[in-house]
């Protein structure tokens, strides 16, 4: 692996608009990803291997959770720098930021947001500092888009509850300690579990043969007759509110993240087209490098606005689950195609792990799909627009 | 123990260097700035390991304008206690130091700390020009450092091999290479870094007469020239009368 070269580009000067606050987390997790994930993630990519010691790293630095009070160990910081740090991490790679939009977004918000205090307390602080490893359960392999379709059961059981059923494509599975669970009880109305990784009947196969997200680990849930005590359920919330809230705080992150790995494809196309000459002059003297290059920086900077905007609507508790999905379904596809882009610029080599563009170029694909696919955001802008479902 | 840390900015590694105002003036505009490295990795962090173990406090300084706040901010989140900024432009080493040391003598601290160098200007001069001030013992290029509470025993690097000093009292020391790891802030830091008192106090001391007549950068480096391994009299006769290195 070649020296980390990699440069921030901001060609519409969007720093300016950030807090001092804001544009120090963003240089802190740039140096974090230039020294510890850049070195060490096309071997680990290359291997399927998942470097789990960067939950600790990341933990230790408060990537985890960081808009989660500080009471409970998280950072108490708003959604802007979690934004920031989603989209450095996914500078380095969409895998690790997988691992930490997980743990943040869908483990730590909904046992904020719906658990119990002793639920808070107990989990939250070990997840805060990746000593507890977490993982989110509702996709099921019959039912991705239409989550509401679930089968999974939770059936009451003396003082507690059973939970049966399975979950599929799940982010940290295998290695996680505690799974935040959604399944439809008696009366059809959708809850939150959390299950311990030590609980009777539960069991997490890792899915192999991943050509994307490699060094982050997907695996299934298995509920064979789980028995989950009362104080193990999320005591409020009754409905898909609860996981669908989960999945806008996660969706936004991917909305920033999506942004670094465009950026990381840029950064090196750009300097390639700088370093390699052809017919006696640079690649980026030639025209059609120069368009390539100058659709990707506008891109760029259109999705770094779009995701700017956006964290302050997060702020001030005005974004709509539409405003998300319009900018989770731009950035992600802004970043695959300026991916593929950046890979015909760097000719034969780019097809090779000593640039990261294969490697952004296949994790994109994953989150193109998971987190609503790219059609299902569209229809939810459709929907919003028109008034009219398009799923029903 | 007391500690002040004198930090500096510097343009990014990375940044284009470019002149303005007739070459006389580095041209800021599109340039990112970081903490000099020298002042963040070495002085900042073994200033705060030694805080840790004796107690004190870590008081960092600053001779600058308000954009320089998030670089001090920066070190706050790596943990000093407070920071001072001196509200002036840092023209050259003669006024940093003098401000410093003016603000250092009305404050009084156990021991000042200086990276080396800073990666820009190169200049190496503004400890040793504080030292001068302060009427106080001055150590540069400190690879290690040890400290009872009373005396300090300091490692410097000298050409081929170092050497070992002591120092009881105040001193002034230019932070090298090895003498801490650099330490990246969490966001815990950051976040504590927003409460803890950043003073800006008006400069004390004005200009000083020195003036920056002119900048180049370096010439354009020529090309390669390949030679036969077998060719070694050519490789000789080319470093000789070419490049004129033996």
């Amino acid at each position: 692996m070649k020296a980390d070269r990699y440069q921030y580009h901001d060609y519409y000067q969007i720093n300016d608009l950030l807090t001092e606050e804001q544009r120090l987390v963003q240089q802190t997790m740039r140096d974090w990803v230039k020294q510890e994930v850049t070195p060490i993630i096309e071997d680990y990519a290359e291997r399927a291997e998942c470097p789990v010691h960067l939950f600790k790293q990341m933990g230790e630095l408060g990537a985890l959770g960081p808009s989660i009070p500080s009471e409970y160990g998280g950072g108490g910081m708003d959604e802007i720098s979690y934004g920031i740090i989603m989209q450095e991490i996914e500078r380095g790679d969409s895998g690790i930021r997988s691992m930490a939009s997980v743990q943040g977004s869908l483990v730590m918000y909904p046992i904020y947001a719906f658990g119990s205090e002793e639920q808070k307390r107990k989990y939250l602080p070990q997840l805060a500092t990746g000593d507890m490893i977490g993982c989110f359960g509702l996709t099921e392999p019959d039912h991705g888009s239409n989550p509401a379709g679930m089968v999974t059961r939770l059936t009451k059981d003396g003082d507690g509850y059973r939970l049966t059923g399975a979950k599929m494509w799940i982010t940290n599975s295998p290695i996680a300690d505690v799974a935040v669970v959604w399944a439809r009880d008696d009366d059809q109305k959708i809850r939150g579990v959390i299950v311990d990784k030590e609980m009777e009947g539960f069991s997490a196969p890792k899915i192999e043969g991943k050509w994307s997200l490699r060094a982050s680990i997907t695996g299934e849930l298995i509920f064979d007759n789980v028995y989950i005590p009362e104080e193990n359920i999320f005591p409020e919330i009754k409905s898909m509110r609860g996981p669908l809230s989960c999945l806008s705080k996660a969706r936004y992150g991917i909305a920033w993240g999506a942004i670094g790995a465009a950026l990381d494809c840029y950064d090196s196309a750009l300097r390639y087209s700088q370093e390699r000459t052809q017919f006696g002059k640079p690649l980026g003297q030639f025209q059609l490098t120069q368009k390539k290059l100058a659709e990707m920086i506008t891109e760029i900077t259109k999705a770094q606005l779009l995701a700017w905007r956006l964290g302050t609507l997060m702020n001030d508790h005005k974004a709509t689950p539409a405003q998300i999905s319009m900018a989770k379904r731009n950035n992600v596809m802004m970043a695959l195609q300026i991916a593929r882009e950046a890979r015909q610029i760097h000719g034969g080599m780019g097809i090779t792990n000593e640039y990261p563009m294969m490697r952004h170029l296949m994790n994109l694909e994953t989150v193109l799909t998971y987190e609503g696919t790219h059609d299902i955001h569209l229809l939810i802008t459709g929907m919003d627009v028109t008034g009219l479902n398009a799923f029903s | 123990m007391n500690l002040l840390v004198c930090i500096s900015k510097t343009p990014e590694t990375t940044a284009k260097i470019a002149f303005t105002d007739g070459n006389t003036k580095f041209d800021e505009s599109g340039v990112q700035f970081i903490m000099n490295p020298y002042d963040e990795w070495y002085a900042l962090v073994r200033a705060i390991e030694l805080k840790e173990k004796h107690g004190g406090s870590v008081t960092v300084i600053n001779v600058g304008p308000a954009a320089n706040d998030v670089v001090i901010r920066k070190a706050l989140a790596i943990g000093a206690d407070k920071a001072v900024r001196i509200d002036a432009e840092a023209t050259n080493s003669v006024m940093v130091a003098k401000n410093i040391a003016d603000y250092a003598k009305a404050n009084g601290f156990d021991a000042i700390f200086t990276g080396k160098e800073t990666i820009d200007f190169n200049g190496s001069e503004v400890g040793g020009l504080i030292a001068g001030y302060l009427d106080l013992p001055f150590v540069s290029y400190a690879s290690d450092l040890q400290h009872d509470g009373t005396t300090a025993t300091i490692t410097r690097d000298i050409e081929g091999g170092v050497e070992v000093v002591e120092v009881s009292g105040p001193f002034v020391l230019s932070a090298a290479k090895g003498l801490a790891e650099q330490r990246i802030p969490n966001m815990r830091g950051i976040m504590m870094a927003k409460k803890k008192p950043l003073e800006v106090v008006a400069a004390t001391a004005a200009d000083a007469p020195v003036s920056v007549t002119a900048y180049s950068l370096p010439p354009e480096k020529g090309g390669v020239k390949m030679i036969d391994p077998e060719n070694m009299d050519e490789l000789v006769r080319l470093l000789r009368e070419e490049a004129k290195v033996i």
